[in-house]
């Protein structure tokens, strides 16, 4: 009995972590080095599938997904590393393929462009806090503080 | 006081403009990684069935003089839409048209050229699409100018129309041709 429910806990526990680890790479198209597929895994996740442009060749089912997943495992078990095997695909496909953008002289704006907008931000709300302090009220003229005696001299309504 | 009340206003205009400008950009339109550079190596068999009458292709065949080569498919609908227009740049015998046939049955392929028309000197098959890979293609019909050099002037994604082909591609076959 104990035995029973220790099973159907795996299995519940399979369903809960398989869909996770099952993406869209087929049984055949996996090494059967663990390593090798895992650097090929780590390296899927990272390229762009061109034809559904948001999802990685990991995630993807179109059929140049496949063909970049095979070409992948191929280059590593011709004995590439893993930057070589992204500077493979990057020189057919260009600086799109790659999920994370390189920092480049095309890309300065789209890493730096948030932090300089936020520097901007900052420095508009330090100068209008700066300009809020150094206008300090201007002394009452004799008129407002003749008036302003009268009120506290009087009792009010 | 009223430039207090300008600038957010303008900043504010800016900012939509450029996201607009973003809404009518083509996102299947990428920028392609050959342009500039020369064409890969590569040596394709011709369309079985047809290897009398039609040969191969590969990078050797590429140089010399400016021409197109065209990816396309049995399968691949965009592709019967620009084929009127590539028969009738053959006809025009301005550019040779060289194919390369993208995962296709061979006897699909042929039985396509039967039936339309064949616009291309020659045609290699791309069988498993592997060669089409190391061109950057990721969508058929894609459509590159190789100048008499062998290197990629220009490359256009999905079925030509006539404005590429008068206004961008043609242009670009003349100015490269000796």
């Amino acid at each position: 009995m104990r035995r029973g429910r220790a099973i159907l806990f795996a299995l519940a526990l399979a369903c809960v972590a398989l869909p996770g680890a099952a993406r869209a790479v087929e049984p055949g198209e996996m090494l059967s080095d663990p390593v090798l597929e895992q650097r090929a895994r780590d390296i899927s996740q990272h390229l762009r599938c061109l034809v559904c442009q948001n999802e990685s060749i990991d995630d993807s089912q179109a059929d140049l997904a496949h063909d970049l997943r095979v070409l992948v495992r191929k280059r590593l078990l011709a004995g590439d590393t893993n930057q070589q095997v992204m500077d493979f695909i990057v020189a057919r496909y260009g600086d799109f393929v790659l999920l994370k953008p390189p920092v480049n002289e095309q890309t300065y704006a789209l890493w730096f462009g948030p932090l300089v907008l936020a520097a901007l931000g900052l420095a508009g709300i330090a100068v209008y806090f700066a300009r809020r302090r150094q206008q300090a009220p201007k002394p009452l003229s004799a008129a407002e503080r003749k008036r302003l005696d009268e009120l506290l001299r009087s009792d009010g309504p | 006081m009223p430039y207090k009340y300008f600038l957010p206003i303008a900043l504010f205009i800016g900012i939509v403009a450029i996201l607009m400008s973003g809404l009518w950009r083509n996102p299947e339109k990428l920028p392609s990684a050959l342009v500039g550079k020369p064409v890969p190596q590569f040596d394709l068999p011709p369309l079985p069935g047809l290897e009398d009458k039609k040969r191969g292709l590969s990078t050797a065949d590429l140089e010399g003089k400016p021409v197109l080569v065209n990816v396309f498919a049995s399968w691949c609908i965009p592709c019967k839409v620009e084929h009127p227009l590539l028969m009738r740049l053959k006809e025009s015998g301005v550019v040779p048209i060289y194919g390369i046939n993208y995962k296709d049955k061979p006897e699909d392929a042929a039985r396509w050229l039967n039936e339309l028309g064949d616009p291309y000197q020659r045609i290699g098959a791309d069988r498993n699409g592997r060669v089409a890979i190391d061109w950057g293609v990721y969508g058929v019909p894609e459509t590159f100018v190789v100048d008499a050099h062998g290197r990629i002037l220009h490359r256009s994604v999905g079925p030509l129309t006539s404005s590429d082909l008068e206004k961008t591609i043609l242009p670009l076959v003349k100015a490269s041709q000796p």
